[in-house]
Protein backbone atom coordinates (compact mmCIF):
# COMPACT_ATOMS: atom_id res chain seq x y z
CA UNK A 1 0.00 0.00 0.00
CA UNK A 2 1.32 3.07 -0.60
CA UNK A 3 0.55 4.93 2.52
CA UNK A 4 3.43 7.61 3.38
CA UNK A 5 4.19 5.84 6.88
CA UNK A 6 5.20 9.12 8.42
CA UNK A 7 2.67 11.44 6.28
CA UNK A 8 -0.39 9.99 7.69
CA UNK A 9 -1.97 11.65 11.20
CA UNK A 10 -2.45 8.14 12.24
CA UNK A 11 0.53 6.97 11.74
CA UNK A 12 2.49 9.91 13.28
CA UNK A 13 0.56 9.53 16.74
CA UNK A 14 0.93 5.55 16.35
CA UNK A 15 5.16 6.53 16.35
CA UNK A 16 4.64 9.17 19.33
CA UNK A 17 2.33 5.80 21.79
CA UNK A 18 5.43 3.22 20.69
CA UNK A 19 7.86 5.82 21.41
CA UNK A 20 6.25 6.83 24.33
CA UNK A 21 5.61 3.42 26.00
CA UNK A 22 9.08 2.60 25.01
CA UNK A 23 10.25 5.50 26.85
CA UNK A 24 8.01 4.64 30.16
CA UNK A 25 9.63 1.08 30.00
CA UNK A 26 12.83 3.52 30.72
CA UNK A 27 11.71 5.26 33.39
CA UNK A 28 10.81 1.95 35.06
CA UNK A 29 14.25 0.75 34.62
CA UNK A 30 15.49 4.03 36.04
CA UNK A 31 13.44 4.35 38.63
CA UNK A 32 14.13 0.84 39.93
CA UNK A 33 17.92 0.81 39.76
CA UNK A 34 18.04 4.22 41.55
CA UNK A 35 15.82 3.28 43.96
CA UNK A 36 18.61 1.33 45.19
CA UNK A 37 20.59 3.87 46.76
CA UNK A 38 17.31 3.52 49.57
CA UNK A 39 18.58 0.24 50.87
CA UNK A 40 21.05 2.40 53.02
CA UNK A 41 23.95 0.02 51.90
CA UNK A 42 26.28 3.49 51.35
CA UNK A 43 24.89 3.15 47.81
CA UNK A 44 26.83 -0.80 47.57
CA UNK A 45 24.27 -2.34 45.72
CA UNK A 46 23.01 1.03 43.91
CA UNK A 47 26.79 1.40 42.53
CA UNK A 48 27.09 -2.04 40.93
CA UNK A 49 23.93 -2.13 38.93
CA UNK A 50 24.95 1.60 37.79
CA UNK A 51 28.33 -0.88 36.96
CA UNK A 52 26.30 -3.48 35.03
CA UNK A 53 24.00 -0.91 33.17
CA UNK A 54 27.36 1.33 32.09
CA UNK A 55 29.13 -2.10 30.87
CA UNK A 56 26.69 -4.71 29.76
CA UNK A 57 26.65 -5.12 25.91
CA UNK A 58 22.89 -5.74 25.63
CA UNK A 59 21.98 -2.77 27.70
CA UNK A 60 24.85 -0.22 26.18
CA UNK A 61 22.91 -1.61 22.78
CA UNK A 62 19.47 -0.84 23.97
CA UNK A 63 20.95 2.58 24.96
CA UNK A 64 21.04 3.61 21.20
CA UNK A 65 17.73 2.49 21.17
CA UNK A 66 16.39 5.01 23.56
CA UNK A 67 18.64 7.74 21.71
CA UNK A 68 16.65 6.87 18.44
CA UNK A 69 13.24 6.57 20.83
CA UNK A 70 13.93 9.63 22.11
CA UNK A 71 14.75 11.72 19.37
CA UNK A 72 11.73 10.58 17.74
CA UNK A 73 8.97 11.15 20.18
CA UNK A 74 10.77 14.73 20.50
CA UNK A 75 10.45 15.30 16.84
CA UNK A 76 7.43 13.59 15.47
CA UNK A 77 5.60 15.82 18.80
CA UNK A 78 7.68 19.08 17.36
CA UNK A 79 5.74 18.39 14.35
CA UNK A 80 2.84 17.81 15.83
CA UNK A 81 2.43 20.21 17.42
CA UNK A 82 3.82 22.95 14.85
CA UNK A 83 1.16 21.29 12.12
CA UNK A 84 -1.64 21.41 14.61
CA UNK A 85 -0.69 25.44 15.43
CA UNK A 86 -1.28 25.53 11.51
CA UNK A 87 -4.28 23.98 11.22
CA UNK A 88 -6.34 26.75 12.98
CA UNK A 89 -4.52 29.96 10.97
CA UNK A 90 -7.16 32.14 12.94
CA UNK A 91 -7.53 31.90 17.03
CA UNK A 92 -10.59 31.99 18.66
CA UNK A 93 -11.43 35.38 20.62
CA UNK A 94 -12.69 33.65 23.65
CA UNK A 95 -11.81 30.08 23.99
CA UNK A 96 -13.15 28.25 27.20
CA UNK A 97 -11.02 25.12 26.64
CA UNK A 98 -10.76 24.14 30.38
CA UNK A 99 -14.10 23.32 30.32
CA UNK A 100 -13.78 19.83 27.89
CA UNK A 101 -10.51 18.85 28.36
CA UNK A 102 -7.08 18.96 31.25
CA UNK A 103 -4.79 21.71 30.76
CA UNK A 104 -1.51 19.29 31.18
CA UNK A 105 -3.62 17.59 27.56
CA UNK A 106 -3.49 20.74 25.68
CA UNK A 107 -0.07 21.27 26.52
CA UNK A 108 2.03 18.53 26.19
CA UNK A 109 4.58 20.21 23.52
CA UNK A 110 5.02 22.64 26.21
CA UNK A 111 5.53 20.03 29.10
CA UNK A 112 7.55 18.21 26.74
CA UNK A 113 9.89 20.86 26.34
CA UNK A 114 10.54 21.85 29.91
CA UNK A 115 11.24 17.82 30.51
CA UNK A 116 13.64 17.62 27.27
CA UNK A 117 15.70 20.88 28.91
CA UNK A 118 15.92 19.42 32.01
CA UNK A 119 17.34 16.13 30.55
CA UNK A 120 20.28 18.56 29.07
CA UNK A 121 20.67 19.36 32.69
CA UNK A 122 20.79 15.36 34.26
CA UNK A 123 22.68 14.19 31.41
CA UNK A 124 25.45 16.95 32.09
CA UNK A 125 25.51 15.57 35.56
CA UNK A 126 25.12 12.11 35.15
CA UNK A 127 25.92 10.71 31.74
CA UNK A 128 28.18 12.33 30.08
CA UNK A 129 30.55 11.73 33.16
CA UNK A 130 29.68 7.97 33.29
CA UNK A 131 29.84 7.06 30.00
CA UNK A 132 32.55 9.72 28.32
CA UNK A 133 34.48 12.08 31.17
CA UNK A 134 34.66 11.02 34.56
CA UNK A 135 33.10 11.39 37.85
CA UNK A 136 34.01 15.00 39.72
CA UNK A 137 33.62 13.48 43.01
CA UNK A 138 37.10 13.17 44.95
CA UNK A 139 36.18 9.43 45.96
CA UNK A 140 35.60 8.49 42.18
CA UNK A 141 35.76 4.71 43.10
CA UNK A 142 34.72 1.83 45.49
CA UNK A 143 36.07 -1.07 46.79
CA UNK A 144 32.52 -3.30 47.19
CA UNK A 145 33.03 -7.35 47.99
CA UNK A 146 36.84 -7.16 46.55
CA UNK A 147 36.06 -5.66 43.14
CA UNK A 148 36.75 -1.87 42.34
CA UNK A 149 32.98 0.09 41.24
CA UNK A 150 32.61 3.63 39.94
CA UNK A 151 31.41 5.65 42.81
CA UNK A 152 28.32 7.04 41.00
CA UNK A 153 26.32 6.94 44.46
CA UNK A 154 28.81 9.64 45.72
CA UNK A 155 28.27 11.84 42.92
CA UNK A 156 24.76 11.83 43.59
CA UNK A 157 24.87 12.74 46.94
CA UNK A 158 27.68 16.05 45.85
CA UNK A 159 25.15 16.86 42.77
CA UNK A 160 22.59 17.14 45.04
CA UNK A 161 23.84 18.98 47.49
CA UNK A 162 22.91 22.31 45.72
CA UNK A 163 19.32 23.04 46.83
CA UNK A 164 19.09 25.08 43.45
CA UNK A 165 19.71 21.85 41.63
CA UNK A 166 17.21 19.38 44.03
CA UNK A 167 14.48 22.58 43.34
CA UNK A 168 15.06 22.05 39.24
CA UNK A 169 14.94 18.01 40.03
CA UNK A 170 11.81 18.51 41.48
CA UNK A 171 10.22 20.51 39.13
CA UNK A 172 11.66 18.10 36.29
CA UNK A 173 9.50 15.56 38.16
CA UNK A 174 6.34 17.19 38.26
CA UNK A 175 6.79 18.23 34.50
CA UNK A 176 6.86 14.46 34.06
CA UNK A 177 4.05 13.97 35.88
CA UNK A 178 2.01 16.07 34.14
CA UNK A 179 3.25 14.81 30.44
CA UNK A 180 2.34 11.14 32.05
CA UNK A 181 -0.92 11.73 33.20
CA UNK A 182 -2.06 12.61 29.84
CA UNK A 183 0.62 10.06 27.54
CA UNK A 184 0.08 6.82 29.68
CA UNK A 185 -3.47 6.51 28.53
CA UNK A 186 -3.37 8.54 25.17
CA UNK A 187 -0.77 5.68 24.17
CA UNK A 188 -3.67 3.06 24.78
CA UNK A 189 -6.22 5.03 23.08
CA UNK A 190 -4.20 5.83 19.69
CA UNK A 191 -3.02 2.11 19.85
CA UNK A 192 -6.72 1.08 19.63
CA UNK A 193 -7.28 0.07 22.97
CA UNK A 194 -9.91 2.30 23.61
CA UNK A 195 -13.17 0.53 24.92
CA UNK A 196 -15.03 1.15 27.75
CA UNK A 197 -14.49 -2.12 29.00
CA UNK A 198 -10.83 -0.87 29.51
CA UNK A 199 -10.47 2.57 29.61
CA UNK A 200 -11.46 3.03 33.74
CA UNK A 201 -8.53 0.46 34.14
CA UNK A 202 -6.12 2.44 31.58
CA UNK A 203 -6.97 5.61 33.50
CA UNK A 204 -6.02 4.56 37.12
CA UNK A 205 -3.22 2.68 36.15
CA UNK A 206 -1.37 5.52 34.32
CA UNK A 207 -2.54 7.76 37.12
CA UNK A 208 -1.02 5.72 39.48
CA UNK A 209 2.00 5.14 37.48
CA UNK A 210 2.15 8.78 37.05
CA UNK A 211 2.22 9.54 40.28
CA UNK A 212 4.49 6.34 42.34
CA UNK A 213 6.99 7.38 39.51
CA UNK A 214 7.48 10.84 39.49
CA UNK A 215 7.14 10.79 43.54
CA UNK A 216 9.61 7.98 43.70
CA UNK A 217 12.35 9.94 41.44
CA UNK A 218 11.86 13.17 43.08
CA UNK A 219 12.10 11.84 46.44
CA UNK A 220 16.17 10.92 45.55
CA UNK A 221 17.55 14.30 45.41
CA UNK A 222 15.51 15.09 48.16
CA UNK A 223 16.30 12.13 50.80
CA UNK A 224 19.78 12.44 49.84
CA UNK A 225 19.96 16.55 50.67
CA UNK A 226 18.36 16.04 53.67
CA UNK A 227 20.35 13.55 54.60
CA UNK A 228 17.80 10.67 54.79
CA UNK A 229 19.49 7.78 53.37
CA UNK A 230 23.37 6.86 54.11
CA UNK B 1 -31.68 32.09 34.92
CA UNK B 2 -33.93 34.65 34.09
CA UNK B 3 -37.71 34.66 33.57
CA UNK B 4 -37.91 38.70 32.63
CA UNK B 5 -36.89 39.70 29.19
CA UNK B 6 -32.63 40.31 29.22
CA UNK B 7 -30.36 43.00 27.20
CA UNK B 8 -27.26 41.39 26.00
CA UNK B 9 -24.22 42.24 24.94
CA UNK B 10 -22.72 40.71 21.82
CA UNK B 11 -19.51 40.42 20.25
CA UNK B 12 -19.75 38.70 16.61
CA UNK B 13 -17.03 37.99 14.23
CA UNK B 14 -18.07 39.84 11.55
CA UNK B 15 -16.34 39.28 8.01
CA UNK B 16 -17.96 40.46 4.36
CA UNK B 17 -16.38 37.32 2.17
CA UNK B 18 -13.42 34.25 2.38
CA UNK B 19 -10.82 36.79 1.01
CA UNK B 20 -11.31 39.80 3.46
CA UNK B 21 -9.91 39.97 7.07
CA UNK B 22 -13.13 39.71 9.68
CA UNK B 23 -13.14 41.54 13.03
CA UNK B 24 -15.31 40.84 16.18
CA UNK B 25 -18.57 43.92 16.29
CA UNK B 26 -20.07 44.67 19.41
CA UNK B 27 -24.06 44.76 19.57
CA UNK B 28 -26.48 45.21 22.12
CA UNK B 29 -29.47 43.55 22.31
CA UNK B 30 -32.64 44.49 24.25
CA UNK B 31 -35.96 42.47 24.94
CA UNK B 32 -34.56 38.62 24.51
CA UNK B 33 -37.31 36.53 26.01
CA UNK B 34 -35.74 33.52 28.07
CA UNK B 35 -37.75 31.22 26.11
CA UNK B 36 -35.94 32.51 22.73
CA UNK B 37 -33.86 29.86 21.29
CA UNK B 38 -30.21 31.23 20.41
CA UNK B 39 -31.40 31.41 16.63
CA UNK B 40 -34.24 33.07 16.76
CA UNK B 41 -32.30 35.76 19.21
CA UNK B 42 -29.91 36.24 16.40
CA UNK B 43 -33.03 35.98 13.95
CA UNK B 44 -34.22 39.42 16.39
CA UNK B 45 -30.75 40.90 15.88
CA UNK B 46 -31.18 40.16 12.04
CA UNK B 47 -34.02 42.04 12.13
CA UNK B 48 -33.01 45.04 13.58
CA UNK B 49 -30.34 45.27 11.50
CA UNK B 50 -32.10 45.19 8.30
CA UNK B 51 -34.52 47.80 9.57
CA UNK B 52 -32.17 50.11 10.03
CA UNK B 53 -30.36 49.47 6.54
CA UNK B 54 -27.46 47.28 7.82
CA UNK B 55 -25.92 43.71 6.61
CA UNK B 56 -27.68 40.89 8.80
CA UNK B 57 -25.72 38.16 10.57
CA UNK B 58 -24.81 35.16 7.98
CA UNK B 59 -25.55 32.03 9.69
CA UNK B 60 -25.46 28.56 8.80
CA UNK B 61 -29.41 27.14 10.17
CA UNK B 62 -31.52 24.50 8.72
CA UNK B 63 -34.11 22.22 10.79
CA UNK B 64 -33.46 23.65 14.05
CA UNK B 65 -34.59 20.87 15.92
CA UNK B 66 -30.97 19.57 16.48
CA UNK B 67 -30.75 16.87 13.67
CA UNK B 68 -29.54 18.45 10.86
CA UNK B 69 -25.78 19.64 12.20
CA UNK B 70 -26.06 22.88 10.13
CA UNK B 71 -26.19 25.20 12.81
CA UNK B 72 -22.02 25.93 14.05
CA UNK B 73 -21.55 29.04 16.32
CA UNK B 74 -18.71 28.94 18.97
CA UNK B 75 -20.44 30.81 21.41
CA UNK B 76 -18.74 32.03 24.83
CA UNK B 77 -15.81 29.92 23.79
CA UNK B 78 -17.54 26.68 23.30
CA UNK B 79 -18.86 24.80 20.24
CA UNK B 80 -22.98 25.01 20.39
CA UNK B 81 -22.40 27.45 23.83
CA UNK B 82 -22.54 26.20 26.95
CA UNK B 83 -24.95 23.24 27.38
CA UNK B 84 -23.83 19.50 26.24
CA UNK B 85 -25.92 17.46 24.12
CA UNK B 86 -27.12 19.62 22.17
CA UNK B 87 -26.73 22.24 18.84
CA UNK B 88 -27.07 25.73 18.70
CA UNK B 89 -30.92 25.78 17.94
CA UNK B 90 -31.72 23.51 20.81
CA UNK B 91 -29.60 25.95 22.91
CA UNK B 92 -32.05 28.21 24.54
CA UNK B 93 -31.67 31.70 25.96
CA UNK B 94 -32.51 31.11 29.49
CA UNK B 95 -28.81 29.38 29.88
CA UNK B 96 -27.93 33.48 29.92
CA UNK B 97 -28.31 36.04 32.37
CA UNK B 98 -29.59 39.74 31.65
CA UNK B 99 -26.23 41.75 31.04
CA UNK B 100 -24.57 39.25 29.54
CA UNK B 101 -21.52 39.57 27.02
CA UNK B 102 -21.72 36.44 24.63
CA UNK B 103 -18.95 35.96 22.21
CA UNK B 104 -19.79 34.40 18.53
CA UNK B 105 -17.82 33.13 16.45
CA UNK B 106 -17.44 30.84 13.71
CA UNK B 107 -15.84 27.28 13.28
CA UNK B 108 -12.06 28.31 13.33
CA UNK B 109 -10.10 25.58 11.17
CA UNK B 110 -8.01 25.57 7.78
CA UNK B 111 -10.43 22.40 6.73
CA UNK B 112 -13.20 25.24 7.51
CA UNK B 113 -12.83 28.76 5.65
CA UNK B 114 -14.95 31.18 6.48
CA UNK B 115 -17.24 31.64 3.65
CA UNK B 116 -19.33 34.74 5.38
CA UNK B 117 -19.84 35.86 9.21
CA UNK B 118 -20.35 33.07 10.97
CA UNK B 119 -21.19 30.60 8.16
CA UNK B 120 -17.89 27.81 6.96
CA UNK B 121 -17.32 25.87 4.34
CA UNK B 122 -18.40 22.21 5.80
CA UNK B 123 -17.29 20.81 1.80
CA UNK B 124 -13.97 19.10 3.30
CA UNK B 125 -16.65 16.91 5.27
CA UNK B 126 -18.06 15.77 2.49
CA UNK B 127 -14.89 15.03 0.43
CA UNK B 128 -14.00 12.45 3.06
CA UNK B 129 -17.37 11.18 2.71
CA UNK B 130 -17.28 10.69 -1.09
CA UNK B 131 -13.29 9.06 -0.53
CA UNK B 132 -14.85 6.17 1.26
CA UNK B 133 -18.02 6.67 3.83
CA UNK B 134 -20.43 4.98 1.95
CA UNK B 135 -21.29 1.16 0.86
CA UNK B 136 -21.52 -0.21 -2.49
CA UNK B 137 -24.70 -1.70 -3.16
CA UNK B 138 -26.39 -3.23 -6.71
CA UNK B 139 -29.73 -1.06 -7.04
CA UNK B 140 -31.17 -4.32 -8.87
CA UNK B 141 -34.47 -4.83 -7.18
CA UNK B 142 -33.07 -7.70 -5.67
CA UNK B 143 -31.33 -5.60 -3.15
CA UNK B 144 -31.65 -7.71 0.21
CA UNK B 145 -33.35 -6.47 3.30
CA UNK B 146 -31.09 -4.76 5.50
CA UNK B 147 -32.61 -6.22 8.54
CA UNK B 148 -33.12 -9.81 6.66
CA UNK B 149 -29.14 -9.86 7.96
CA UNK B 150 -28.55 -10.39 11.82
CA UNK B 151 -26.47 -8.49 13.76
CA UNK B 152 -25.64 -9.20 17.44
CA UNK B 153 -27.61 -6.06 19.54
CA UNK B 154 -24.22 -4.69 20.91
CA UNK B 155 -22.69 -4.19 17.81
CA UNK B 156 -25.52 -2.38 16.17
CA UNK B 157 -26.44 -0.17 19.30
CA UNK B 158 -22.66 1.05 19.14
CA UNK B 159 -22.54 1.41 15.35
CA UNK B 160 -25.99 3.22 15.85
CA UNK B 161 -24.51 5.62 18.40
CA UNK B 162 -21.61 6.42 15.81
CA UNK B 163 -24.40 6.77 12.69
CA UNK B 164 -25.69 9.67 15.25
CA UNK B 165 -23.39 11.88 14.22
CA UNK B 166 -24.43 14.83 11.96
CA UNK B 167 -21.47 16.37 10.66
CA UNK B 168 -21.97 19.47 12.35
CA UNK B 169 -18.26 20.19 12.50
CA UNK B 170 -18.08 20.61 16.57
CA UNK B 171 -15.49 17.92 16.92
CA UNK B 172 -13.23 20.34 14.65
CA UNK B 173 -14.15 23.35 15.87
CA UNK B 174 -13.62 22.44 19.79
CA UNK B 175 -10.33 20.60 19.11
CA UNK B 176 -7.34 22.65 19.93
CA UNK B 177 -5.85 20.67 17.44
CA UNK B 178 -8.24 21.47 14.94
CA UNK B 179 -8.57 17.54 14.09
CA UNK B 180 -11.32 15.96 12.55
CA UNK B 181 -10.77 12.74 14.03
CA UNK B 182 -14.03 12.43 15.90
CA UNK B 183 -16.13 12.50 12.46
CA UNK B 184 -13.73 10.46 10.67
CA UNK B 185 -13.81 7.94 13.32
CA UNK B 186 -17.87 7.88 13.48
CA UNK B 187 -18.05 7.53 10.05
CA UNK B 188 -15.40 4.40 9.96
CA UNK B 189 -16.70 3.17 13.23
CA UNK B 190 -20.58 3.07 11.79
CA UNK B 191 -19.59 0.78 8.70
CA UNK B 192 -16.66 -1.11 10.25
CA UNK B 193 -19.36 -3.15 13.08
CA UNK B 194 -21.94 -3.89 10.31
CA UNK B 195 -21.43 -6.60 7.50
CA UNK B 196 -22.47 -4.46 4.65
CA UNK B 197 -19.23 -2.38 5.51
CA UNK B 198 -16.98 -5.27 5.66
CA UNK B 199 -16.61 -5.59 1.83
CA UNK B 200 -14.72 -2.23 1.77
CA UNK B 201 -13.58 -1.47 4.88
CA UNK B 202 -9.99 -1.67 4.70
CA UNK B 203 -10.03 1.00 0.98
CA UNK B 204 -12.53 3.00 2.97
CA UNK B 205 -10.24 4.10 6.57
CA UNK B 206 -7.15 4.14 4.32
CA UNK B 207 -8.94 6.75 1.92
CA UNK B 208 -10.75 8.35 4.44
CA UNK B 209 -8.27 9.19 6.35
CA UNK B 210 -6.13 10.06 3.20
CA UNK B 211 -8.33 13.11 2.48
CA UNK B 212 -9.39 14.26 6.30
CA UNK B 213 -5.19 15.00 6.34
CA UNK B 214 -5.47 16.65 2.52
CA UNK B 215 -8.15 18.89 4.01
CA UNK B 216 -5.48 20.51 6.69
CA UNK B 217 -7.22 19.39 9.62
CA UNK B 218 -4.55 18.80 12.37
CA UNK B 219 -3.81 15.73 14.28
CA UNK B 220 -5.40 14.27 17.16
CA UNK B 221 -3.25 14.09 19.95
CA UNK B 222 -6.29 12.15 22.64
CA UNK B 223 -6.66 15.58 24.37
CA UNK B 224 -10.95 14.36 24.52
CA UNK B 225 -12.57 17.79 23.99
CA UNK B 226 -14.42 16.59 21.15
CA UNK B 227 -16.47 14.08 22.89
CA UNK B 228 -17.47 16.91 25.66
CA UNK B 229 -18.62 19.21 22.47
CA UNK B 230 -20.18 16.78 20.47
CA UNK B 231 -24.15 17.56 20.60
CA UNK B 232 -24.44 13.53 20.12
CA UNK B 233 -22.06 12.97 22.52
CA UNK B 234 -20.07 10.45 20.03
CA UNK B 235 -17.25 8.98 22.18
CA UNK B 236 -13.79 8.92 21.38
CA UNK B 237 -14.43 5.47 21.74
CA UNK B 238 -15.32 5.62 17.76
CA UNK B 239 -11.38 7.10 17.56
CA UNK B 240 -9.57 4.00 18.66
CA UNK B 241 -11.59 1.83 17.15
CA UNK B 242 -10.99 4.52 13.46
CA UNK B 243 -6.82 3.28 14.75
CA UNK B 244 -7.57 -0.30 15.14
CA UNK B 245 -9.27 -0.44 11.18
CA UNK B 246 -6.26 1.78 10.12
CA UNK B 247 -3.57 -0.57 11.17
CA UNK B 248 -5.10 -3.58 10.38
CA UNK B 249 -5.11 -2.29 6.69
CA UNK B 250 -1.55 -1.05 7.07
CA UNK B 251 -0.52 -4.62 8.08
CA UNK B 252 -3.15 -6.45 5.62
CA UNK B 253 -4.39 -4.26 2.94
CA UNK B 254 -6.54 -6.46 0.84
CA UNK B 255 -9.81 -7.20 2.60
Amino acid sequence: MATPLFKSSIVKKLWMALTGLFLILFLVVHAGINAMIFFNDEGATFNQWAHFMGTNVLIRTAEIGLFIGFIVHIVDGLMLYFQNRKARPVRYARENAGVSSKWYSRSMALLGTLILLFLVLHMAHFWVKTRVTELSVDQKAVLIDGHLYENLYAEMDMVFQSPLVVVIYVLGCLALLYHLLHGFRSAFQTLGIGQHKYTGAIAVAGDAFSVIICALFASMPVAMYFDLIK
Amino acid sequence: MSSENMTLKLKIWRQKDSFEAGKMVDYTITGVSPDMSFLEMIDVLNDDLIRKGDDPVAFDHDCREGICGMCSMFINGEAHGPNRGVTTCQLHMRSFNDGDTIYIEPWRSQGFPVIKDLMVDRGAFDRIIQAGGFISVNTSGRTLDANAIPIAKEDADTAFDAATCIGCGACVATCPNSSAMLFVGAKVSQFALLPQGHPERKERVVNMVKQMDEEGFGNCSNIGACEVQCPKNISIEVIARMNREYFGALVKPEN
